[in-house]
């Protein structure tokens, strides 16, 4: 076991005092003199065509500076993928979705800017719409965008093994199909931007964004700007999980616009039921799961057909319906698996990534359906999942599935073997199975999650390491901090690399005039990518400093260590110094050194061995592994379903912050936990029917079971000090350990999320 | 416009306020003081929280001329000079925050809870804070803290 002196400490967040005190800004909290007030205008139909748009009486009330809509940006479209560019930054012809943007105005005050977007007059031919994805697909269903045939936005077809032979050469084949609910990010800050397009041609945002490089190339390539004229400085991210503030929205482009305009700064902040209304919220799915076992559990082959309801605009769709499939091959053996994925626009508001993306559903349905299996069969659940959980490879050795994606490290069977062990399942027939109304169950599930995504584009990683003349580092990179602790993580990083503690390392926050270009906070990519290239950024600085060192001691840098700031000869302790001396010896020795490391991922630019037409290969650098329990209370006359405890073991590598990722499994088993029991948007014809925090029932600190999370560590060689990721493990492995928790209370499957208490009663009724 | 008095963190100020302006909109739009968050502007979030008159309230729900006269506690008030309050460190030492932007809000319920009732059970703790939703942390990290807090504040006294 390696000794580490920052690394593996619960050590608390190094933007923490800012946000205790208050004195962290977010995107809303930033003012500049002379700005103005944005506000949308938004479609009042779910699917028009825009006949005409008159603003004048808009642009003549005082206190307004200006009105933009869809010409104004001219031809500029924009999408995920090249061929996928199908969204303009406001409705130009056609509005495709309830609350679609079509005009924007900046005014002296909000108020007004609001005023004002209601004195816009907009002529619409109704469409008929579509809003069930199936109907979608179907031949004559209403099109919602010219370029594709009946509306099939995303289809893939894979096929690894053969799965007919694995079917008919099975013990046992069960078909299901099961839902998954129109669910949402639900962060607390809702989206904002204060922008500034000055004169001189430059642009600066303070955007609340998780992935700042999005926006900066989006910004670059719509008002054709040079990137170095666009410049984003980053606030605090009151909360991200993919979505809206993983990418540019509709009032980002109009804040700038508005900005161009105007020549003044533009603030533009959504309100919470904007949000919530045309949040890209994450896709319900149908998931047709068909597998086949032998008489002992062990799986033969799976087919799953996923239908997606894309919403009205590609999006990120392609990437959702890849990840819907790439990882249905872990946590257990499987030789034959198929994929069919279809995802239809509908006139529902567009989808994005979510905490969990794609995977989540699939391993839902797969996991649930694993429990039907066992049952069937007579198995144990632990004990089927042990039959068929991946061994951990031995060091040196790789495990490839059918689909080519690769393993060096798997803990998956420790983790089932821990959860096992635990209290909630070892003495699950100890709680009392009936209680008045009050029925107990307890369920138990496995999942995976892939860290360090590389998928598809710029995927590189830098950091920057600045060691000041006092022996203080500042560190820099592109990477952000959304709430899920990255910061203090890569601090940690640097400290431990460097022999210092981590008080001594500082990290700054996204400007893209100053910190080197990355992807973005999404696909649990942060720690595993920015990791590697913090550390081998402090390397190579402290590399630069050893040379310092060893002229001073007239001794090889290889004699020479650094721990808790103190430098040493390591054969003569007797020859030291503190780490600050040594970067003054450097800084002032007449050479004129400046020490700055460099370090970039090596993982993020390897290109992704696989297109998502053919859903092979690896899509993560490395794999987590989660077990989780459940246990729950139903109550019997009222259908309400209580969540009473929760045990996580987690494959996370290694958990370089146990604070940190032991507060990023519970806030994804509680943001789950919420998808399985509560949430889920109530639509009308596209429209969004319950856009609040209370009607869409997000859960509170009374609602949420004791959790317990315990580590297995793998030290995966791909990952920072053997780290993998953290923070989607548990959204992916709850929904399956509540659902199987909730049929050992009822003796029902539920196949359709969230269990609402109606959805209960119902059920029981029928049973 | 409307003349109020309002004494926030110890400081009393005298405003000229629009009748339909909230005390969330004054603190952080005339004051500046922008710890205070809003987050829905419905009263369901919490995040704007502050504490008037001893009582926790959602600042957004209420208008800046019903709270002439009152004593408001913000978030900026809470920590005296350099030294943090108890809530705080114990907010930091023991992970219960994430993103930081429902923090604010919480902390300010949770002393109101500690101020009324300073041994709370775990149970009254997460009734203390229901009114805030947090969407990262599960809450778990955030009721631990609060049970430490409410301990080393026994400690003191």
């Amino acid at each position: 076991m390696p000794e580490y002196s920052v690394i593996g400490k619960p050590i608390p967040r190094v933007d923490a005092k800012a946000k205790v005190t208050g004195q962290a800004k977010y995107a809303a909290d930033y003012e500049l003199p002379d700005m103005l007030w944005g506000k949308v205008l938004r479609s009042p139909y779910p699917h028009a065509r825009i006949l005409n748009i008159d603003t004048s009486r808009a642009e003549r009330l005082p206190g307004v500076k200006a009105v933009v809509t869809g010409k104004d940006f001219g031809e500029f479209k924009w999408g995920y993928l090249p061929t996928t560019r199908d969204e303009t930054p406001l409705a130009v012809d056609k509005v495709r979705y309830y609350a679609e943007g079509v005009a924007a105005v900046a005014a002296s005050d909000e108020a007004v800017a609001e005023e004002a977007t209601e004195l816009i007059k907009v002529d619409y031919e109704e469409l008929p719409g579509v809003f069930d994805p199936e109907e979608a697909m179907k031949e004559g269903a209403p099109q919602v965008h010219d370029y594709v045939k009946n509306n099939m936005a995303v289809e893939y077809h894979w096929h690894f093994g053969d799965v007919e032979k694995g079917f008919s050469e099975s013990y046992l084949v069960r078909e299901d199909r099961f839902r998954t609910p129109r669910t949402t990010h639900g962060y607390v800050e809702p989206p904002a931007i204060v922008a500034y397009y000055d004169p001189g041609g430059y642009i600066t945002v303070w955007p609340s964004k998780q992935s700042p490089y999005f926006i900066y190339r989006h910004l670059a390539a719509c008002f054709k700007l040079p990137l170095s004229k666009v410049r984003v400085i980053q606030p605090f991210i009151g909360g991200g999980f993919g979505g809206t503030k993983n990418d540019t929205g509709t009032g980002d482009w109009c804040a700038v616009m508005l900005s161009k305009k105007t020549g003044k700064p533009v603030k533009i902040v959504y309100s919470q039921e904007e949000e919530l209304v045309v949040s890209r919220r994450r896709h319900p799915m149908i998931v047709d799961i068909k597998t086949g076992v032998k008489r002992d559990g062990t799986l033969v082959a799976i087919h799953h057909q996923v239908i997606a309801d894309c919403g009205a605009y590609t999006f990120m769709s392609p990437l959702s319906m890849y990840l819907a499939g790439c990882l249905t091959t872990l946590p257990y053996k499987l030789p034959n698996f198929k994929h069919d994925a279809y995802c239809p626009f509908t006139n529902n508001p567009a989808t994005g990534a979510m905490r969990g993306h794609g995977i989540a559903h699939t391993r839902f349905a797969a996991d649930v359906q694993l429990d039907m299996i066992a049952e069937e069969l007579g198995i144990d659940p632990v004990e089927i999942r042990l039959r068929n959980a991946i061994e951990n490879p031995k060091p040196g050795s790789i495990y490839e599935t059918i689909n080519k994606v690769t393993l060096k490290t798997c803990g998956i069977k420790e983790c089932i073997e821990k959860v096992a062990k635990d209290p909630i399942w070892k003495e699950r027939e100890k709680r009392k199975k009936r209680e008045g109304n009050i029925s107990r169950g307890v369920g138990f599930s496995s999942a995976s999650y892939l860290g360090g995504a590389r998928l598809m584009g710029h995927q590189a990683a830098a950091a920057v390491i600045r060691v000041c003349e006092d022996g203080t580092i500042n560190l820099l990179t592109g990477a952000t901090d959304a709430g899920q602790g990255s910061d203090v993580v890569l601090c940690q990083i640097a400290a431990e690399e460097l022999g210092l503690p981590i008080e001594a390392i500082d990290i700054k926050r996204v400007d893209t005039a100053f910190t080197p270009v990355d992807p973005g906070t999404y696909g649990s990519r942060v720690t595993v990518l920015a990791g590697q290239a913090t550390r081998k950024a402090a390397a190579e600085a402290k590399q630069q400093l050893l040379e310092f060192a060893a002229q001073t001691w007239k001794v090889n840098t290889e004699d020479i260590e650094i721990r808790d700031g103190k430098v040493f000869v390591k054969s003569d302790p007797e020859k030291s110094m503190p780490f600050g001396r040594l970067a003054r010896i450097a800084c002032y020795s007449g050479t004129g050194a400046v020490i700055i490391g460099r370090g970039y991922s090596s993982y993020g630019i390897q290109p992704m061995p696989t297109t998502f037409e053919n859903g092979m290969g690896n899509a993560g650098t490395n794999y987590s592994f989660t077990a989780q329990s459940a246990g729950v209370e139903v109550d019997m006359e009222t259908g309400q379903i209580r969540c009473v405890d929760t045990t996580i073991a987690h494959d996370c590598g290694r958990p370089l912050n146990p604070l940190t990722v032991d507060g990023q499994n519970e806030g994804g088993a509680i943001q789950a936990l919420g998808q399985v029991l509560y949430e889920d948007f109530i639509m009308d014809k596209g429209k969004t029917l319950n856009p609040t925090f209370l009607d869409f029932k997000m859960a509170r600190s009374t609602d949420v079971p004791n959790i317990k999370v315990m580590h297995v560590i793998t030290d995966d060689p791909d990952g920072p000090f053997g780290a993998k990721e953290a923070s989607e493990g548990s959204i992916t492995s709850t929904p399956p350990a509540v659902v199987n928790a909730i049929h050992d209370a009822t003796g029902v499957w539920f196949k359709e999320l969230p269990i609402t208490p109606e959805k209960v009663i119902l059920a029981l009724k029928e049973k | 416009m409307k003349q109020v008095k309002l004494t926030v963190n110890g400081i009393l100020y005298e405003l000229s306020v629009q009748s339909w302006e909230t005390v969330g909109e004054v603190l952080r739009d005339n004051l500046g003081l922008t710890g205070t968050k809003e987050g829905c502007g419905l009263g369901e979030c919490g995040a704007c929280t502050v504490i008037m008159d001893g009582k926790p309230v959602n600042s957004c729900l209420v208008l800046a001329a019903e709270a002439d006269g009152k004593q408001i506690t913000t978030i900026e008030g809470l920590a005296g000079g350099d030294k943090l309050h108890p809530i705080q460190e114990a907010f930091i030492e023991h992970g219960g925050l994430q993103c930081g932007f429902c923090t604010p809000g919480m902390i300010m319920s949770a002393k109101a809870l500690l101020d009324e009732n300073p041994s709370p059970d775990e149970e009254e703790i997460r009734r203390g804070i229901a009114g805030n939703f947090c969407r990262c942390t599960g809450y778990t990290k955030i009721i631990e803290s609060v049970k430490v807090a409410a301990k080393n504040m026994q400690e003191v006294k």
